[in-house]
């Protein structure tokens, strides 16, 4: 029992810190999005050069780290900024089912997404999909000459950044069963895929890809044919870690910069914060918030541990995450008053990524019922 | 990071589980199991098996007789504890008196009361609130005059926990009433045997007498009892406060608490199902499932980032607040898992006599004054409202 870091995990977490806490700012973010662009490709290369996505693989992966913790430490930092760089569909989902997945030359194309010459992104939900991983109705037709793939992916995480994309689709069975999806590479330039970016609320980057008749090779396929799924669960696992610290990240600098604010506005005479009703609010927050952090450290532990384990704290973990974040959201932006609604003020970037990570990988509701149903397994 | 206990914890948390496997009296075990009072007999007998194993006071030095161990340790001694259903250390001499005698007491303090506490020859209380000093401690009035030899005591003490089984209180008395009212507080340990001093029980929510309150009147008490110095009192009540703050989370208690839940709710019948089943009452149990999870690593974080045998600071505010909302959901969903049965009052069985057979499910005559005795909770050892203002002070410095 040890719940220190590692020195190799501070020295990242402090070096991390510094950089994004020098080059990453509430305006700068804003002006980017203004301008119509997903992320700083500047700010991206920096973060590759600094060694951020090989700390998300394991070393027999091409990388340096690829734990749990590493994972929990880069993501709390990201968060504590508000980046909007494309890190999570492009290392810890798609990256991810490529290095545990890929054989031979797929393996390769590791080397250049950590030294972020490459993006990918991983397009798996669909309509109607919602919270359900199996839900997978994009066809794959398996013929003689190749692979067709028809349909339509959404809510793809930064797939206009993306060179190419890990696609799900079904070879066989139907929506809602686990067997019978599979994984295929398919680049961004191949004929019969369109992608159509958006921007979501909370500043981070969405596309739909639409497939049309997207002829494949054999070779392109990523693992067993429709045996992916429990790749895909176990990719989703980490995902849920990494938006849990993120969070973490975001309520701490939601947390910080509400407390300034109480010691810096003045009504009746008095700074804000020398009110009780506010003083044990702000208690409560951080009572709450030591809790998240409880969370994601439980899950970041859980991560190579048997599935049951692992997919019962990561759904404790998410429902966790998911009520402090709605508390850290609704109580920073009350306590600040207006300005907290103001979209010049950074509180509402934290607050709109704040609730909008319920919406990603299972909302409370969600996680609640699939603990539930996890316990009684 | 690693959350994994070390080989030598897993070894010794199947030694506490032997011993208290072997041990453990059936009919103490039954008692706790079952939610039914535990009596001064069961306590003491208790006390003296663990006294024997050295096992009595986990977090006091060898040299005086304690295990001595580390946080990590006396965290799962305590689940052990709890999850074999023993009864919980009562912790007036234990935890509260014993780490302000071992840091401010004298050496010959020392040398007469602690041994006295292991073995049983002591029973302690806590004379710290009075009727006009609750949450506002400092406020305390009962007030002692130093006359020759002796302090002279006049004034009262409430919500004394289990003082009727006492035969020794610390207290903080008034001293010197010209200064600051922090500045003029002391702490005394008062003979409760000494003429003038009288217990009241007061019967309480649950139907049971658990606290009481004790008068002073010109009860002369030797000056060797006064603990350090004179005026510094409050010093060490903070002190002792945060050492009564350390297990305050009571994690072992909400995993017990949690496990029968999850036995009583799959063997009740609602509505043609097993409770566990409903919807609304599985959401409940899962959510504060989930929020202990969590609490079981906050916790062993803060206790853990204490050096060893000292307690932890403001952090402990926020396991009390968190730690007693769990615990008080668990009961209350206890008490809602026994349905119409949860009415009867049944003191006689709650005493551990059997010779009245409880209506309904073995679970269900406890459940509500369990329940309602849990209340305390967020009340005592520093109201909740009053750790968030401990939090607010030293941790947000608002």
């Amino acid at each position: 029992m040890d719940f220190t870091l590692t020195e190799e995990r501070s020295m990242l977490r402090d070096m991390l810190g510094r950089f994004l806490a020098e080059s990453y700012e509430h305006e700068m973010r804003q002006k980017l999005l203004a301008s119509g662009q997903s992320h700083s490709t500047e700010t991206f290369a920096s973060l590759a050069e600094l060694g951020i996505l090989g700390a998300l693989f394991r070393e027999e992966q091409g990388g340096f780290g690829g734990e749990g913790f590493d994972i929990a430490v880069v993501f709390e930092e990201l968060g504590r900024v508000g980046s909007i760089e494309p890190i999570l569909g492009n290392a810890v989902l798609a990256g991810h089912l490529l290095a545990t997945l890929g054989q031979g030359a797929q393996d390769e194309m590791i080397g250049s997404v950590i030294s972020g010459e490459t993006v990918l992104a991983f397009a798996h939900a669909e309509a109607g999909s919602r919270f359900d991983l199996s839900h997978v109705q994009v066809k794959a037709d398996i013929a003689a000459g190749g692979i067709t793939l028809d349909g339509v992916k959404t809510h793809v995480i930064n797939g206009g950044d993306a060179q190419v994309f890990v696609v799900s689709a079904r070879e066989s069975g139907e929506a809602g069963d686990e067997a019978g999806i599979s994984l295929f590479l398919v680049p961004a330039n191949t004929p019969g895929v369109s992608v159509a970016v958006r921007t979501n609320i909370d500043g981070t980057s969405g596309a739909t890809v639409t497939l049309s008749e997207v002829q494949l090779q054999e070779d392109q396929r990523l693992g067993k044919a429709g045996g992916s799924f429990a790749a895909i669960e176990a990719a989703t696992a980490q995902a849920i870690l990494a938006v849990s610290a993120e969070a973490l990240g975001a309520m701490e600098s939601a947390k910080a910069l509400t407390v300034s604010y109480l010691k810096e506005r003045k009504q009746f005479g008095i700074p804000i914060g020398k009110f009780q009703a506010l003083q044990h609010r702000m208690a409560d927050m951080l009572i709450e918030i030591e809790q998240a952090r409880s969370a994601v450290v439980n899950l970041a532990s859980a991560l190579d541990k048997p599935r049951p384990i692992r997919e019962r704290e990561a759904s404790a973990t998410k429902n966790l995450i998911g009520r402090v974040g709605a508390l850290v959201a609704e109580e920073c932006i009350q306590m600040h008053g207006g300005i907290g609604m103001t979209g010049e003020y950074a509180l509402s970037h934290f607050a709109r990524r704040l609730t909008m990570i319920d919406h990603q990988f299972g909302d409370v509701d969600h996680h609640l019922e699939r603990f539930i149903a996890l316990k009684s397994a | 990071m690693d959350l994994n206990y070390t080989s030598t914890q897993d070894a010794f948390r199947a030694e506490v589980a032997a011993f208290l496997s072997e041990n453990l009296p059936e009919h103490i075990r039954e008692k706790v199991r079952l939610g039914k009072r535990i009596s001064k007999a069961d306590t003491e007998e208790w006390n003296a098996i663990l006294n024997a194993q050295g096992w009595l006071a986990p977090n006091w030095p060898q040299e005086y007789g304690g295990a001595e161990w580390d946080a990590v340790q006396r965290q799962i001694f305590e689940e052990e504890c709890c999850l074999a259903h023993a009864p919980r250390l009562v912790p007036f001499g234990l935890t509260m008196l014993a780490p302000v005698l071992l840091k401010f007491g004298s050496e010959a303090q020392r040398r007469h009361f602690l041994p006295r506490i292991l073995n049983g020859e002591d029973w302690w209380c806590q004379g710290y609130s009075e009727p006009g000093a609750g949450s506002d401690l400092a406020a305390v009035k009962t007030r002692a005059v130093r006359e020759g030899d002796h302090y002279v005591v006049n004034g009262q003490k409430t919500w004394t926990t289990l003082g009727q089984h006492a035969n020794w209180i610390f207290c903080l008395v008034r001293t010197n009433t010209e200064v600051k009212k922090q500045a003029g507080i002391s702490f005394l340990l008062i003979d409760m045997n000494t003429p003038g001093v009288t217990v009241r029980p007061i019967e309480l929510i649950d139907g049971e007498a658990e606290v009481n309150e004790v008068f002073f009147d010109n009860v002369r008490v030797p000056v060797e009892n006064l603990i350090g110095e004179e005026d510094m009192g409050w010093t060490y009540a903070k002190y002792l406060l945060t050492h009564e703050r350390t297990n305050i989370a009571g994690v072992g208690f909400s995993n017990a608490a949690l496990t029968t839940l999850k036995k009583v709710a799959a063997g009740t019948l609602a509505g043609g199902r097993p409770l566990d089943q409903n919807p609304h009452f599985a959401a409940r149990m899962a959510q504060v499932e989930i929020d202990l999870m969590a609490m079981r690593t906050t916790n062993l974080r803060v206790v853990s980032a204490a050096a060893a045998g000292q307690a932890p600071g403001a952090e402990s505010s926020m396991l009390k607040v968190k730690g007693t909302q769990i615990r008080q959901e668990l009961t209350s969903l206890l008490r809602r898992a026994a349905g119409p049965d949860a009415m009867p009052f049944l003191p006689e069985y709650l005493e551990g006599g059997d010779n009245q057979d409880p209506m309904g499910p073995e679970h269900a005559p406890a459940a509500a004054p369990n329940y309602f005795n849990m209340r305390k909770l967020s009340i005592f050892g520093g109201s909740n409202e009053v750790q968030r203002s401990i939090i607010t002070k030293a941790i947000l410095e608002l």
